[in-house]
């Protein structure tokens, strides 16, 4: 008896990824793709990308996007989501465009409690630029634009959005998670229709971090960069959920 | 039309919006045009739109790029430093042909400047403002009634070209109250089938942009884009003349200050000194056609503007040198009376002017 164990989600074109060999954004991509599919709302799915090395992601889900200014996505998806409001509004966004430029709109978004979600990849790194420091660069990690390392002396310590937005009423689902492996692959893609869900049954906004690598910028091999995420990323951003609309879960 | 009603130029401008169909507005709070987002915060709910007050003006552009690329009618509004903040997401809704409306009551400046009215934001209103070759279309109304007139006819610009619209005023308009009537409605909004309002049937997915990666994609959108402003240039540039045919002086002002230029204008003429005034009413496109043949009747124009001289460089491009063209301005705030005009009127026509 033949049956399809594996094929390509409705909500993702049939095109080549551009990203770098070992990146983790293709695969985030599909989980989000994956989800949507599930859902059975892609009819009415809008998508808001950022700036960035996903800036392209309209090429590849398969519904209606708009492609936003460097950090504006959650404004823009407040528009989006304020005119449509029984669509299913989400903005995907890098670590720079989120915790940078664009830190005003998603502590207001998450504020307001924006009936949106949003992912947020966070590879220590800008990556699209050619690996300069972000926000959640780590301490004495080595950027072209930290080459000495990040001096947390001279620009602070990284910032834990998840940890920051929790504090906020308005954002009523947080979670932390990795692809790093199959196990926490499945994880995130359970934390990430959860996200969903939140926004459907209309109870606030909803954020989901996907800790990812960068190998290019970080200069290693696909294998190197997922063993320096699990050493190095994971201690100072542990994965778990910060916030659910059930209370705070361990 | 209505009876008339006594209504101020911001609130008037609010009610015009809602009459135009405009059920969303995203904006922050500035002087002098803090009346306007007051009214819509009242107005809208009871019409069953959106109003909402964003953290930041850059918020507020953004979330209009997001709503109008949603299809909806939708304004925000400030004034000049909020309007400076505002580019980047401006440069953004050209560039991605979103229809939109913002409304700037300029005050005076640079910087923080003043909260007294300006005239000193026409060369970001009309020379770009952001980045990249685009062109806003830009209304210059000078009185209440006209802020309700063009304020509708902006919603209609915006959808028909697909492109922002700014409704250029000042402080004093927006502060002002005059007896004004509201049309019955705008055209009512075209078919956007171009918007990001989720499939719902359809197969082809909507995108909504500004990013064309390789350059002969991009060419070929600005190509595009100039195409639409040509259109725009050939349909839509409007203009006012008063007593132009016999002038040999001919003031050009527009919004507040074409009412004092038309006020000296007046004194003049009853002084026996034949003076006209031409009144660009969209200041992008410039009426550079209209005004050109003037040049060759008028001995010399005289740009009146409460700026250090900005418009006053597309009076010198329509008249092309062909008569001497002075300028005439208040700053940081201050109006001219028309008296002061009718003095640098009277200097002019007596060949006093050493410029």
């Amino acid at each position: 008896m033949a049956e399809i164990a594996f094929a390509r989600p409705e909500s993702l074109h049939d095109v080549p990824f551009h990203y770098c060999p070992g990146c983790h954004h293709g695969i985030i991509h599909r989980l989000v793709a994956e989800v949507i599919d599930e859902l059975k709302v892609r009819d009415r799915t809008i998508g808001v990308v950022p700036v960035g090395c996903s800036v392209l992601a309209y090429n590849y889900f398969n519904f209606d996007t708009q492609e936003a200014a460097h950090g504006r996505a959650p404004a823009t998806a407040t528009g989006v989501k304020r005119v449509h409001p029984d669509s299913v509004v989400f903005t995907y966004q890098g670590d720079g465009d989120l915790a940078s430029i664009g830190c005003a709109e998603i502590v207001h978004a998450a504020a307001r409690g924006e009936k949106i979600t949003t992912v947020f990849v966070n590879n220590a790194i800008y990556g699209m630029t050619g690996g300069q420091m972000a926000p959640t660069t780590l301490p004495e990690q080595v950027t072209v634009t930290s080459p000495y390392g990040r001096d947390p002396e001279k620009v602070g310590m990284p910032i834990r959005v998840c940890e920051m937005l929790a504090t906020l009423d308005g954002a009523k689902f947080i979670a932390r998670v990795a692809v790093n492996n199959p196990a926490n692959m499945a994880k995130a893609k359970a934390a990430i229709k959860k996200a969903f869900e939140i926004q459907m049954s209309g109870l606030g906004f909803a954020i989901v971090e996907v800790l990812s690598t960068c190998p290019t910028n970080w200069g290693m091999t696909p294998l190197e960069a997922v063993a320096w995420l699990e050493k190095n990323m994971m201690p100072y951003y542990p994965l778990g959920i910060f916030k659910t609309p059930e209370g705070v879960a361990k | 039309m209505a009876e008339k009603i006594l209504m101020k130029g911001n609130e008037a401008i609010g009610e015009a919006a809602v009459v135009a169909g405009c059920r969303h507005y995203f904006g922050y709070p500035i002087t002098p045009q803090s009346e306007l987002i007051e009214y819509m915060a009242k107005r809208l709910p009871q019409v069953d739109g959106v109003f909402l007050q964003a953290e930041s003006e850059i918020a507020a552009i953004n979330m209009v790029y997001g709503a109008a690329g949603a299809g909806a009618r939708v304004m925000t509004s400030s004034s000049s430093p909020g309007i400076s903040l505002k580019q980047e997401g401006i440069s953004y809704i050209a560039g991605a042909e979103l229809p939109c409306v913002i409304v700037n009551m300029v005050r005076g400046g640079p910087g923080l400047g003043s909260i007294q009215p300006g005239q000193c934001d026409y060369f970001q209103a009309t020379k770009g403002g952001g980045h990249g070759d685009y062109h806003n279309i830009v209304l210059v109304p000078n009185s209440v009634q006209e802020l309700v007139d063009y304020t509708i006819l902006a919603f209609e610009l915006a959808d028909k070209y697909r492109n922002p619209v700014m409704l250029l005023g000042d402080g004093a308009l927006g502060q002002m109250m005059e007896p004004i009537a509201f049309p019955q409605g705008a055209a009512a909004a075209p078919a956007k089938p171009w918007a990001t309002t989720g499939l719902r049937g359809r197969k082809e997915p909507n995108v909504i942009n500004s990013l064309h990666i390789q350059a002969p994609d991009l060419e070929k959108h600005n190509i595009h884009l100039q195409a639409k402003y040509k259109t725009i240039r050939e349909n839509e540039t409007r203009w006012e003349t008063y007593k132009t045919d016999d002038a040999e002086l001919v003031l050009v002002a527009y919004g507040i200050s074409a009412r004092v230029a038309l006020s000296a204008m007046e004194q003049a003429r009853a002084a026996g000194m034949k003076v006209g005034l031409f009144r660009p009413i969209t200041a992008w496109p410039f009426p550079y056609e209209a005004l050109a043949p003037l040049a060759g009747k008028a001995k010399a124009f005289l740009a009146v503007e409460l700026s250090a001289g900005q418009m006053v460089e597309d009076v010198r491009l329509a008249v092309n040198g062909a008569s001497p063209v002075y300028h005439y301005g208040r700053l940081g705030g201050m109006i001219c009376s028309p008296k002061e005009v009718l003095g640098e009127v009277t200097k002019i026509m007596q060949g006093k002017e050493g410029k």
